[in-house]
């Protein structure tokens, strides 16, 4: 064990003691968890799958549960770098724009007959590049978050479409079986994209609570002036805060082009609004500095499963917009309601 | 030896002069207070010793040696640790994260590191209570009053073993017990060894605690006397000009 920090005093002295100050009554677990909006989110979820499972028993099918985690998945796994992104007090609107540029650089790769980690490594380069150039005009040349990526989202689309010939891409080639199995396969009856939004999750949340890195993520959201002057590194963890959520966008990319076996220049268009969506109804704040990796999961899966029940109950899928705008608006106006009553 | 001295520091704004030609001097174990009316160049001099930007002409010296400071985490290297005006605290953030932010413990193997938070805890809880505060590491910072956050933004100063400590307006939004205390941990700060600025707009403060009293006007230094040899009369009138030099 080792510890990286200069010395504190070694002893304590005035008339407070350290016992004292530190057995002060903290906050309990169940009231953080009171407090926390992914908690209220997973009730509310909780009770619309046994609501829905009523009305409609197909809903609570294992048939269903396995559409509906899989579908979700690909838009949490990019809810997971917006995420970040978003707790820096950034805004990332490029990222399904992203999607659609590594979906049609992927599957050209794969049609020119180069294996499959070749058009992985290709997709998730072409979705770095694209994070490393947001992340670096917003970083270091202090644009706006909602300037840059306005305009990568248009830039990325224009690419994807420009790359692809303005045509779907779908014979594969040698490396198309594998690579299919990555976005399309199934492991204990779960599919794949669901696996790694778990894993990722957990990583996200171990980064976010236990390494420097997450604490600075969180500080920059919570004062970036502050940050700066204690020594954080901000432009540079900015740049990798916009890396990581294009990197995201693009691991979501390449597991959707698998599981649908081609890939389309279209890909992605209008989830970077879910993908915002889901981070926000899982209690991120768009000021910056408050979200979680939990929260962005359980978010996604709430917009997945009233898109679901929706159909179910034969309402126009069409509705869906409205929904989430709405939840958008409603988790906004929430957190809005919990910073007064903070304050 | 000074432990920092400041010669001939200017800065300027575009067209603006903030600072022309000031010398300062400062041993170690001593408080001095620096003075003037808004705009007479203190936050300026304090931002450049600081490390926020760099002086436009003139040399700093710590402990003999010339310094340019790029950015502040530099001027903290070189044992110049700064108690901002606005506090530099992040309102979403512990009290123990704040302290150590930038700075924090870490325990692992390795490559493979994480946050020792308790030890964090535990630390930042030493320094609470040295300053007589009862704020509790674990508490987030926005639900703290004014004298708590204050002594967050102190006791991030005590983390190192610092040369120079610069106070910009501790006192300005606290209550008069905190003051008090306040002033008793500059005091504490003095018998370590620590050099100690203190900006401040109270009279009181400044005579209660100083050793030294420098008052700036329209970026110059027009005094630079022992408390002792001054009063506040004096410098009132130095800093509205009713006094010239001094």
């Amino acid at each position: 064990m080792s510890h990286e920090a200069p010395k504190t005093p070694a002893n304590a002295g005035g008339n407070v003691a350290i016992e004292g100050v530190l057995g002060l009554q903290e906050k309990t677990l169940l009231q953080a968890l009171l407090a926390s909006q992914a908690f209220w989110v997973t009730i509310a979820l909780a009770i619309i799958c046994v609501f829905m499972s009523w009305y409609e028993p197909h809903f609570g099918s294992i048939e269903n549960f396995y559409n509906i985690t899989r579908n979700f998945a690909f838009i949490g796994i990019m809810a997971l770098g917006m995420t970040v992104v978003i707790i820096t007090g950034g805004i990332d609107l490029s990222v399904g724009s992203i999607m659609g540029v590594v979906a049609v650089a992927s599957g050209l790769v794969l049609e020119a007959e180069y294996p499959w980690w070749a058009a992985v490594i290709v997709g998730l380069g072409a979705g770095l590049a694209c994070g490393l150039i947001n992340g670096y005009l917003v970083a270091y040349v202090n644009l706006s978050p909602f300037v840059v990526t306005l305009g990568m989202l248009s830039i990325a689309r224009s690419f994807a479409v420009v790359l692809s010939g303005n045509r779907m891409i779908y014979n594969f080639g040698p490396g198309g079986a594998m690579f299919k199995i990555w976005g399309g396969g199934a492991f204990l009856g779960i599919a794949n994209p669901v696996w790694f939004l778990v894993i990722f999750t957990a990583l996200l949340a171990v980064v976010l609570r236990m390494t420097a890195w997450g604490r600075h993520i969180l500080a920059i959201g919570g004062n970036e002036h502050a940050a700066n002057l204690t020594g954080v590194p901000v432009k540079l963890v900015k740049l990798q805060a916009y890396s990581l959520s294009a990197l995201a966008a693009a691991f979501a990319a390449i597991l959707n082009v698998g599981w649908s076996g081609s890939a389309i220049n279209a890909l992605g268009q209008s989830y970077e609004l879910r993908a915002i969506a889901s981070t926000v109804i899982g209690g991120a704040n768009l000021m910056g500095g408050e979200g979680g990796a939990y929260g962005a999961l359980i978010g996604s899966a709430l917009i997945e499963v009233i898109r679901n029940a929706l159909l179910m109950a034969g309402v126009d899928s069409n509705w869906q917009g409205t929904f989430v705008g709405s939840f958008i608006i409603l988790a906004v106006l929430l957190e809005r309601i919990r910073g007064k009553r903070r304050e | 030896m000074p432990v920092l001295e400041l010669r001939q520091i200017s800065k300027n704004f575009g067209a603006i002069r903030a600072l022309s030609g000031v010398d300062l001097k400062l041993e170690a174990g001593e408080v001095l207070g620096l003075m003037g009316d808004n705009g007479a160049g203190k936050s300026t001099m304090v931002k450049i010793i600081a490390g926020n930007f760099p002086p436009s002409g003139g040399e700093i010296f710590v402990d003999g040696e010339s310094v340019h400071f790029a950015k502040p985490v530099e001027a903290r290297e070189k044992g110049i640790e700064v108690v901002y005006q606005d506090l530099a605290l992040c309102n979403n953030l512990s009290a123990s994260a704040n302290v150590f932010l930038g700075r924090e413990l870490k325990k692992g193997f390795g490559p493979f590191k994480w946050l020792d938070h308790a030890e964090m805890v535990r630390r930042a809880g030493l320094l609470f209570a040295e300053l007589k505060s009862e704020t509790r590491p674990r508490d987030l910072v926005r639900q703290m009053s004014g004298g708590q956050r204050q002594a967050v933004a102190i006791a991030r100063t005590r983390l190192s073993d610092p040369k120079v400590v610069l106070m910009d307006e501790p006192t300005a939004a606290i209550s008069v017990r905190q003051v008090a205390e306040v002033l008793d941990l500059i005091r504490r700060l003095r018998d370590a060894g620590h050099a100690v600025v203190l900006i401040s707009h109270r009279m009181p403060d400044v005579f209660s605690v100083c050793d030294r009293v420098a008052v700036m006007r329209r970026g110059t230094k027009v005094a630079d006397k022992l408390i002792k040899d001054s009063s506040p009369e004096e410098v009132t009138g130095l800093i509205t000009g009713a006094i010239n030099v001094a």
